[in-house]
């Protein structure tokens, strides 16, 4: 993956000559970043590129700052004491931390998925039209077509159209996720981020979730922290390596699974430890 | 495999069974007194319940019960509604935002000795601060001093309540770009709300019960006060206890109390039966 020194210069312009393979422009751009959980430092200065309209998938071991770096993106840290960052995150070049940025206009551009499924006490319509009633106000029948359109995304419209009154959390944990992602597509996010989605799965709707995510890269740009090395290789385009809050390597998939720089990255995805 | 029963099988067993009986017993016990009084109750109370008990005022031959259940009705749902906005707010407050500082851990400690305080001490307090001034007795302060009393039941249930709500589904809503105060309304409170309805249900039976506040407060009367919330107002724990005690020489009016009792802890028990149906309720 390049690292983009050039801080001020339009991100459009810096990108074409940098770019191997004449990747996609760059989503988002990590700069630096250093995160603190009080004392102990998370992450330590991460720079890197996020395409847009691809699937980028973060591995490593537990603790080794993923699912931290992935929270920075939405700042759904910011809703904790105690967490200190440093560096800049450039959503299409405007960063994210700077100043005058409001945090829920934020998360209504960069959507999120959890390990586990949270659905909300509320039946699966209101689940899904929660996000959208913040932002637009829809008559009932666009309201309607809106809540179809996100669950047949999430390829769930056919095994809730008739539960659509009942609860949210009386659904199986694999329709649970997919309308926590229909939840996260009916806001019209440019980015979603996936934080281990499918580690509380069984395989058959992991197999769900992972189709959906190929079929989502057409419109949307993807990062997806996982613990299943084989899933980052089915999945996505990019795969970043962490280790100790570290960014060890971030490279295209094929690269980083056939033939990667680092030994630490070698070590890792032979299974030598994680 | 040991298919003898062994010394040692056989003292366990033994034990076994002498701890069943013993809890067995005790609830037992537990059972039989409150049948006793329910029994009591009934025998004494029934007989004096009509129809037109509901609709006769007190009088010192007799008559109804009709003004004391209008004024605890009265006096026991303002002091829950008012009760439940203070508790619901200041319950929130602690939950969700309420985790640093000094001052949370005050209200929370002075909210628990206020939750266990002796009603009579809170009757007294309203007597000094709302009677006195105000140079009489009125169904505004006794409405006050139940507001006392409920109003740490309602907090502790809603700041539990809140406390049960899973931080992921707060992080899930404020991922949708969500406001906080949003998430709370939302989200919080619908995962929240049979909890903290079962806690202002059982405030509510509590306080319909209670007697010592209203002695300094709202009083008693034998009269007819429908509305004006600037005067005594009957109640039917008061009257129970006056007609059992400076009026015991009247039969009527002991066997009229007994009926009282029984009203009163009829309407108890279906509180708390619909308590315990909002509370399974919760999905």
């Amino acid at each position: 993956m390049t690292v983009d020194f050039n801080l001020n210069a339009n991100p459009n312009a810096a990108e074409a000559p940098s770019a191997p393979q004449a990747r996609a422009a760059s989503k988002l751009r990590v700069k630096d970043l250093n995160l603190y959980y009080g004392q102990f430092q998370a992450l330590k200065d991460i720079t890197m590129e996020i395409p847009e309209r691809q699937v980028t998938a973060f591995i490593g071991p537990s603790g080794c700052g993923k699912s931290t770096l992935i929270r920075c993106f939405n700042r759904i840290h910011d809703l904790y004491e105690g967490i200190r960052t440093e560096g800049q995150i450039l959503l299409d070049s405007h960063d994210i931390y700077g100043s005058g940025v409001d945090l829920n206009l934020l998360r209504a551009r960069i959507g999120m998925v959890f390990q586990k499924p949270t659905p909300f006490p509320m039946t699966v319509f209101d689940n899904v039209a929660f996000g959208i009633r913040l932002y637009e106000k829809l008559s009932q029948r666009e309201l309607e077509e809106r809540v179809e359109w996100a669950l047949r995304k999430a390829a769930l419209w056919e095994e809730v159209k008739d539960k659509l009154k009942q609860s949210g959390q009386a659904l199986s944990g694999g329709q649970q996720q997919r309308l926590c992602i229909a939840r996260t597509i009916a806001v019209k996010p440019e980015v979603i981020l996936l934080d281990e989605p499918t580690s509380a799965l069984d395989p058959i709707s992991t197999g769900y979730i992972e189709d959906l995510i190929n079929e989502l890269k057409k419109d949307y740009t993807i990062v997806i922290v996982t613990h299943n090395m084989q899933q980052a290789a089915r999945i996505s385009d990019i795969t970043a390596f962490m280790y100790l809050g570290s960014l060890i390597e971030c490279d295209d998939t094929t690269k980083i699974f056939t033939q990667p720089k680092e030994s630490r990255t070698e070590d890792y995805i032979t299974g030598r430890y994680g | 495999m040991q298919t003898q029963m062994t010394p040692l099988y056989r003292r366990r067993k033994l034990l076994n069974r002498l701890v069943m009986a013993a809890c067995i017993g005790a609830t037992l016990i537990g059972f039989v007194f409150l049948f006793a009084i329910l029994l009591t109750l009934v025998t004494k109370g029934l007989s004096a319940i009509s129809p037109s008990i509901f609709i006769e005022r007190t009088r010192m031959n007799g008559g109804g019960l009709g003004n004391a259940i209008w004024g605890t009705f009265m006096m026991t749902s303002l002091a829950t509604i008012l009760g439940t906005v203070l508790g619901v707010a200041a319950g929130t407050w602690l939950a969700e935002y309420g985790n640093k500082g000094l001052l949370p851990k005050v209200i929370r400690f002075i909210n628990d000795i206020l939750l266990s305080a002796p009603s009579i001490i809170i009757g007294l307090f309203i007597y000094a601060v709302v009677v006195v001034p105000m140079g009489g007795f009125s169904a505004w302060a006794g409405v006050l001093s139940l507001t006392v009393i409920i109003v740490p039941v309602v907090i502790r249930s809603t700041e539990d309540m809140l406390r049960l709500i899973p931080n992921s589904l707060r992080e899930a809503a404020a991922a949708l770009g969500a406001h906080r105060w949003w998430i709370i309304v939302r989200v919080c409170y619908s995962g929240a709300r049979a909890g903290i309805l079962t806690g202002i249900l059982l405030g509510f039976a509590r306080i319909s019960g209670e007697t010592a506040p209203l002695l300094f407060t709202s009083l008693n009367s034998n009269q007819w006060n429908f509305f004006n919330l600037d005067s005594e107002m009957a109640n039917l724990p008061m009257t129970i206890y006056q007609n059992m005690t400076i009026n015991a020489f009247i039969p009527d009016l002991v066997s009229l109390a007994w009926a009282g009792a029984l009203i009163l802890t009829a309407a108890i028990l279906i509180l708390n039966i619909a308590a315990r149906y909002f509370s399974r309720q919760r999905t």
